[in-house]
Parts: C-alpha cells; structure tokens; sequence
C-alpha cells in the first residue's frame, strides 16, 4: 500500500477580470482543462474532484460538462476561502489512499460581474448554514454584513493591543501590489501603489480598513491536478510534491467571525496549521522560501507571519515594515501579488503561485525554493521539490 | 456618532430552534443566556448541549447586562439602506464569561476605550419590539 507522496502535476487558470463575459461552468471547466493540459492528462484520465464551499459548480456539471467517465471521490472542502488549501489535504488523502489516482481541485466564480463577494452578506449564502461558515445569525442583526466588518472587530483588539494604527498595514498593501505589477496575469498589472496612496485611499470599516487593505472581488478560475509520484514521472512537469497538508477547526472556532476564542488577537487556526505542518514535515519557518498567505485583508498577512512563527506574536507590523517580506528578504510573501495585487480566486491563485515557485517557472521567481508555505487560515500545505 | 434614539432598526431574527430563546427575549427588552443545568456554565452561541459537560438539559437565565468592550467597529461602506447612516458595532465581553456580538450607542468613537465597562440597553425595532445595544457604564452614580 505504499503508494508514495501525492504531486501536484499541473496547474491551469482563466483570465483574471472584473467581467468574465461567461459561465463560472465553462471558468472551471477552462481552468480544469488548462491543468490537465499543463499535466499532460486528459478528462478520460480524472477519477477524483474536490472543491471548497461557496463554489457554485457542482461535480454533477463538471463530469457531464468534460466528459470525465467516472469519479471515484468527490469532495467539498468546508470554511470558504479558509478551507481552500483543504483541497490538497483531501486530494493528498484520496491518492495515498488509493480513493483516487488523478484529482482536480478548482474554484471558479464570476463574483464581481455576478454576485459581489464583498458587498453587504444579507442574504448570500456565503454565510448560510452549510456553506461551513454559519455566523450570519450573530452578526446581521447588528448590521455587520460585509467581510470587512466581520474581520475588522478580530483587527482592532489585535491594533489596539500592539499599538498599531490602519498606517501600519499600508507596507503590505504596497509589497502585494508591487509584486503585482511585474506579473502580467495579475489585474493590477503595472500598477504600483505607494504608501501615500493607501492612506488616501477611502474608509470601509473606521478605523481598521481602507479600500486598499481589502482583497478585490474577481472574475475567475484556478486548477490543479494531483496524482501519484510514481505516475507523474512520465506527465509533462516536474512533480509538486504535497508534502503535508492539513485542515484546523479548533474549538469555537468561526471562519471569519472569530469571535469565541479566548484571544482574539491570537490566530488560533493558523496556529494549529503550523503545528501540523511542523509536526508532519519536520521543516520549521527558516526551512520555506516562499509563503504564499492568504490575504482577505491586508492584516492577515501579520496574522499568518505570526501563527507560523516568521516573527514573534505583536511583531509583524515592524517586520513586514522593515523588508522581511519582499522578495529579497528572509520570506518573500505571495510573489504573484496575492489577493490584493492578483486577483481573489479564494486562495486557489495562492496554490498555483506556489506551485510555479517550485517549478521555478514563477515571474517573480524567488531562487533556490525548496519549499513553499500556503497558509488560508482554516487549512495549510508544505510543497516542495520532488 | 452614535444613532439617534427614535431611529428604528430592523427587527431582530427568529433564529433556529436552538436560539430562538435568546431572540425572543431580546424582542421584549431581556438580555438572556444559555445556562448549562447541570454544571452551571454559560455558553454562546446557543448551542443544544454543553461543551463542556454535554449535558442537554440548559435554561435561559437573565443576564445582568454588565460587560466591557472587547473590540468595535464602524461600517462605512457599503452603507445598508436597513440601518442608521451611522453606528458602531461591538464586541461585548459578559459577566457571565459570554461573549457577545452587539452594538455600541451613546459614546463618540473618539472616546472608546477597549475594555471599558458597558451596560445593556434596548432600542425599539421597526416592528415594535427591541434589539440590544450596549453604552458606557458609569460606576459610580
């Protein structure tokens, strides 16, 4: 039964907009074919699906859509965005375990030209029951309906406990958008921002979050393929290789009204991702290259830093500020522009950024990766060189 | 700042049949929580049994209403045509050793201060019953 470490043996993408022009069916199918493409499969060869909530393709349409002959697993990854990288743990699970040979992983949506993501949540099922989220009970009635809200009471107690002000997250809104601008698939292409420029730029939750700390709201598809080692060395890659990944749901814990926990200021979820990861992997913080973090807001990017031990707890505001994030420094963070500079495709993008970076194939390519650090929150993964 | 006191917000939910109790309450002007009947412990959100002891059997006890501020925030954008052009969103740390989402009234953001005691307050809702704000607790007198 030793099957060996599952791979990631391809990755595909859309065009990242404002307006797809198209179905968010034909975006996955799109992405999930360029990744088979990318792979060296075909449709024939995909026995295994999985994808996270607030996604509105069903496998039902994507196997009838790309004629895939049969699925012998099929998952949907709780917590949204949080539970994006959930997808390499149940893709690495299915192939280890023999459930699945060849698994796709996608997400695709049309969230700005359709239903907006970071509008007011008063009826979207992005924060229903089922879709693994469940808070909007306690946070509606007092009308606190946008993302933005729900994280900024987490923000501030964390501001107010480290002295921060909304100038100290202006450095990582500034680092992501410089990496976006040397990426050509990135939608804030040749368009650098300054510190100045967050400053200036409006209020959307006084006094935590401006325009330019919040992620943007894309069109979008992003996928990938996982298999076995043994069968990607004959596809078209250099293998990925899925050295752990890993899900956290700790004690009331919520995905972004993280309310109950008995530190707020603390990032409980990451924490338990890194202990995960370390425990599995025996590779701690000066052992990545690469960390690709999952940035709703620009103050996760501290939340990340700190959970998986880059800096210390309250120290991130000067470490980012002093360079530690760039490409050059200690740990180059998201260098395909994250959420902000990118495109939000809910973490998915960080995937596919991440694998490029092994591959050595990225454009803001860091030397020497060995291993890259994706971190959402609710779930994590250590990739690697094969 | 903070809404002016004739202003009239959206009727709290029915929520489920788990916390249906705590709205109820709310909509006639009483703070309740969830009391675990066997080890005594408060719990929230409502939930159908004890974390702690799992225990199912739980009653609604009224709440003294008595709290500090944990974190607030002010929505700007986008505005929601349902609520007041301006208010503020709290984080409500409860004697009972709840915490609890809510809102903040009768103080200018300038003059929040993380853990400063608060106190419960019922403002009327556009159907004629009440949702719960918090205000600054004075002390002494």
């Amino acid at each position: 039964m030793a099957r060996g470490k599952a791979v990631i043996a391809g990755i595909g993408q859309t065009e990242f907009s404002k307006d797809s022009g198209r179905s968010e069916q034909r975006l996955a199918c799109e992405a999930i074919l360029a990744a088979l493409e990318d792979a060296g499969l075909a449709p024939a060869d995909v026995d295994g699906m999985t994808t996270y909530t607030i996604d509105n393709n069903e496998d039902v349409d994507l196997v009838r859509a790309l004629g895939i002959p049969n699925l012998t697993f099929s998952s949907r990854v709780g917590h949204g965005g949080g539970g994006s990288v959930g997808t390499l743990a149940h893709a690495m699970a299915a192939i280890e375990s023999g459930l699945a040979e060849v698994v796709v992983g996608f997400r695709a949506m049309n969230e700005r030209s359709e239903q907006r993501f970071g509008q007011s949540q008063m009826s979207n099922t992005g924060g229903a029951k089922g879709a693994g989220t469940g808070f909007i009970e306690w946070s509606l009635p007092q009308g606190s309906a946008t993302p933005a809200g729900w994280t900024a009471i987490q923000a501030q107690r964390y501001m107010d406990r480290y002295g921060l002000s909304n100038a100290d997250f202006a450095p990582v809104s500034v680092h992501l958008r410089t990496m976006a601008a040397t990426n050509p698939n990135a939608w804030f292409y040749e368009r650098p921002i300054t510190l100045e420029d967050h400053q200036a730029s409006r209020w959307i939750v006084e006094p935590v979050f401006r325009l330019l700390d919040c992620c943007q709201e894309s069109d979008g598809a992003v996928a990938f393929v996982a298999t076995t080692a043994e069968r990607a060395r004959d596809l078209a890659q250099p293998p990925v290789v899925i050295r752990h990944a890993t899900q956290a749901l700790p004690f009331e814990s919520e995905t972004v009204t993280n309310y109950y926990v008995e530190d707020v200021t603390r990032f409980e979820t990451g924490i338990a991702t890194s202990k995960s990861l370390r425990e599995k992997t025996g590779l701690g913080p000066s052992d990545y290259q690469v960390a690709m973090l999952y940035d709703h807001f620009t103050i996760a990017i501290f939340w990340h830093l700190e959970a998986n031990g880059f800096c210390k707890p309250g120290e991130a505001a000067d470490f980012v500020r002093e360079g530690n994030i760039g490409l050059e420094g200690p740990i180059p963070v998201s260098p395909n522009g994250g959420h902000l500079g990118e495109a939000y495709i809910h973490g998915m993008n960080l995937i596919a950024e991440g694998v490029r970076q092994v591959r050595g194939s990225a454009v803001n390519q860091v030397r020497n990766v060995e291993n890259v650090l994706v971190a959402a929150g609710m779930s994590a993964a250590t990739l690697g060189k094969g | 700042m903070s809404e002016t006191p004739d202003a009239a917000w959206p009727a709290p939910p029915q929520g489920s049949r788990d916390s249906a109790f705590f709205w109820e309450g709310v909509a006639r002007g009483v703070l309740l929580g969830q009391r675990c009947q066997d080890c005594k412990r408060f719990r929230h959100p409502p939930r159908p049994l004890c974390p702690h002891c799992h225990s199912f059997e739980w009653e609604a006890i009224e709440l003294s209403g008595r709290g500090t501020l944990h974190s607030w925030m002010q929505p700007v954008h986008p505005r929601l045509p349902m609520f007041p052009e301006h208010y503020l969103v709290a984080l409500i740390d409860l004697e009972e050793g709840i915490r609890l989402l809510s809102n903040l009234c009768e103080i200018a953001p300038e003059d929040i201060e993380n853990d400063m005691p608060v106190e419960v307050c019922f403002v009327p809702t556009e159907k004629g019953g009440f949702i719960h704000h918090f205000r600054p607790r004075h002390q002494h007198g």
